[in-house]
């Protein structure tokens, strides 16, 4: 799932300040996991930012909104009056659900209300970690199952550096070093010999090195008869 | 002779070699090293040029080689992961090579949070054994890591480091195995004050027959105070520096004359711990002391370089 934090209070009101009308819009799906961006969250901030405007005597209206994947076109629609009748979008989904209002209606201004972080799973109540960059080439399999381009701080792919210390990451002493626990579960899985075959130079060109993605199935594209056909429909 | 420096050369001839280290400064005066280069030329073979270590910025290593050079002293420049992607690194060597650097330190690089500029982008496109591999490969057939042949390939003599004191224990001498595979000639170790632990990792590695393939120049830092060890206990990563060393400068009466002491008596031991083939003296802030530790350890004088 995608990982984001709310972007703190203070910022928000700032940036929503200057308008009059804003649809706060959440979204059900990743950042509603992460505790950032649903439908509890929309409402906690709206009531704040409006105890905020209470104890400055600003004049805004909100409305908290929620939809149920906001990076979905067909689940933004749902509220498109709710959008085109605000000053402002402050959306609470990930940077993707933000980027989505924003590119359906480009001449309507969609403000991030999140702070999007990583690729990541909730590891217990309240805590999420990185497990994944998206480097469009994945080798778990080498590595017992553990990502070490995003769980290693220098994305080391022969071993642990020279800074660790009790198992730890250096940059983090409340983060397990990637390859200690790497080494740990290769030996549980009796592939300790792996550790000792060199993983070579990278091709990064898979990841966004190589610039923006654009994954296309051409067996699952509609042909422009059926796009005509649903559109009719909606 | 693969790049013919006179730290090979030493090491090639079966001599105990010595490096030391000189850290460049953060600023754009070349006075500091070129101060370093002439008050330490003959107390080592060959001088490690750090690579803005701890990721604060200093004049670059490379910069700092020619310099040195300019003194008739050997560079080993340290070239790390950190702050240059494959471009970078290649064109870099290819450059080094042609100002007359013949050997080279392969890093990882230090995380950029412990420097003065935590908000930096890091690149860390290769590690360092990757590095070795690449380098490796480009030096003995010119052939880049994108598969171009190059003529008039660099020559150079290849180092790696490695750290016997630092977690996961069992994966370090794979570790060191791994760089030896990529192309290492050479290995450095992390500064050894744990001398027990550092001679269980040589067991090991000469069992894996490693050290007839990889010349390992044991780690030694001169200490100037009780604080100084007590910051390497507590905030250096990955170091172990065991209580008694900790005491014994505490409870000396004059703690220079005791870290020269106690490092030259490290000099002593290491060098009877069969496949260790040299020192690297990391005198961090502290060169003037180099000529004083090389000579009470006995390492002078050195093998005349041609």
């Amino acid at each position: 799932m995608i990982v984001a934090k709310r972007k703190p209070l203070n910022e928000i009101a700032d940036m929503v300040a200057p308008y009059k009308k804003v649809a706060v819009i959440g979204c059900r799906s990743c950042v509603a996991i992460c505790l950032a961006g649903g439908e509890k969250e929309v409402k906690m901030t709206v009531s704040a930012l409006k105890v905020k405007n209470k104890k400055e005597g600003r004049r805004q209206e909100f409305e908290a909104l929620v939809v149920e994947r906001q990076c979905e076109k067909e689940f933004v629609k749902e509220v498109e009056d709710k959008i085109l009748s605000s000053d402002l979008v402050l959306s609470m989904a990930c940077s993707l659900g933000a980027q989505t209002i924003g590119d359906m209606y480009p001449d309507h201004l969609c403000f991030p209300g999140l702070n999007t972080g990583f690729f990541g799973v909730p590891e217990e109540q309240g805590v999420w970690s990185e497990k994944c960059v998206g480097c469009g080439n994945c080798i778990i399999h080498t590595t017992g199952g553990i990502c070490p381009i995003s769980r290693c701080a220098k994305s080391m792919l022969n071993g642990p550096c020279g800074g660790s210390s009790n198992r730890k990451c250096e940059v983090n002493l409340d983060i397990d070093c990637a390859w200690a626990a790497i080494y740990d579960r290769l030996k549980l899985q009796n592939r300790l010999d792996l550790i000792e075959s060199i993983t070579p130079a990278k091709d990064w060109s898979a990841s966004h090195a190589g610039g923006r993605r654009v994954y296309v199935r051409e067996d699952a594209r509609l042909t422009p008869h059926q796009k005509k056909g649903r559109e009719a429909v909606q | 002779m693969k790049a013919g420096s006179n730290l090979e050369k030493v090491l090639e001839s079966g001599k105990f070699a010595v490096t030391a280290e000189i850290g460049p400064p953060q600023s754009a005066n070349p006075e500091p090293l070129e101060h370093h280069a002439k008050m330490m030329k003959g107390f080592a073979d060959a001088f490690n040029l750090t690579d803005n270590q701890t990721a604060v910025v200093r004049l670059s290593s490379i910069a700092s080689a020619v310099i040195i050079m300019r003194e008739s002293v050997e560079p080993v420049i340290q070239m790390t992961c950190r702050d240059r992607n494959r471009i970078a690194l290649q064109s870099d060597l290819l450059g080094a090579s042609a100002l007359g650097v013949k050997n080279v330190l392969c890093l990882t690089g230090d995380h950029q949070t412990f420097g003065n500029e935590k908000g930096a982008k890091n690149v860390f496109d290769f590690d360092s054994v990757v590095e070795l591999q690449v380098f490796d490969a480009l030096r003995r057939e010119g052939r880049q890591v994108g598969g171009e042949v190059i003529k008039d390939p660099p020559k150079v003599y290849l180092g790696c480091a490695e750290n016997p004191f630092a977690t996961p224990y069992e994966f370090r001498v794979s570790r060191l195995a791994k760089k030896v595979a990529a192309g290492a000639d050479f290995c450095q170790t992390q500064a050894i004050f744990d001398m027990n632990m550092f001679e269980k990792w040589m067991d090991e590695v000469r069992a894996r027959g490693l050290d007839k393939k990889v010349h390992i120049l044991a780690g030694v830092i001169p200490m100037k105070s009780a604080g100084a060890a007590r910051y390497m206990k507590n905030k250096v990563p990955g170091m172990i520096v065991p209580n008694e060393i900790v005491d014994r400068m505490k409870n000396a009466k004059d703690a220079k004359e005791e870290g020269v002491k106690l490092c030259v008596e490290q000099i002593e031991h290491l060098k009877a711990v069969k496949g260790v083939h040299g020192v690297h003296i990391m005198a961090v802030a502290w060169e003037e002391i180099v000529p004083k530790v090389a000579e009470l350890a006995g390492l002078l004088p050195r093998p005349k370089s041609e």
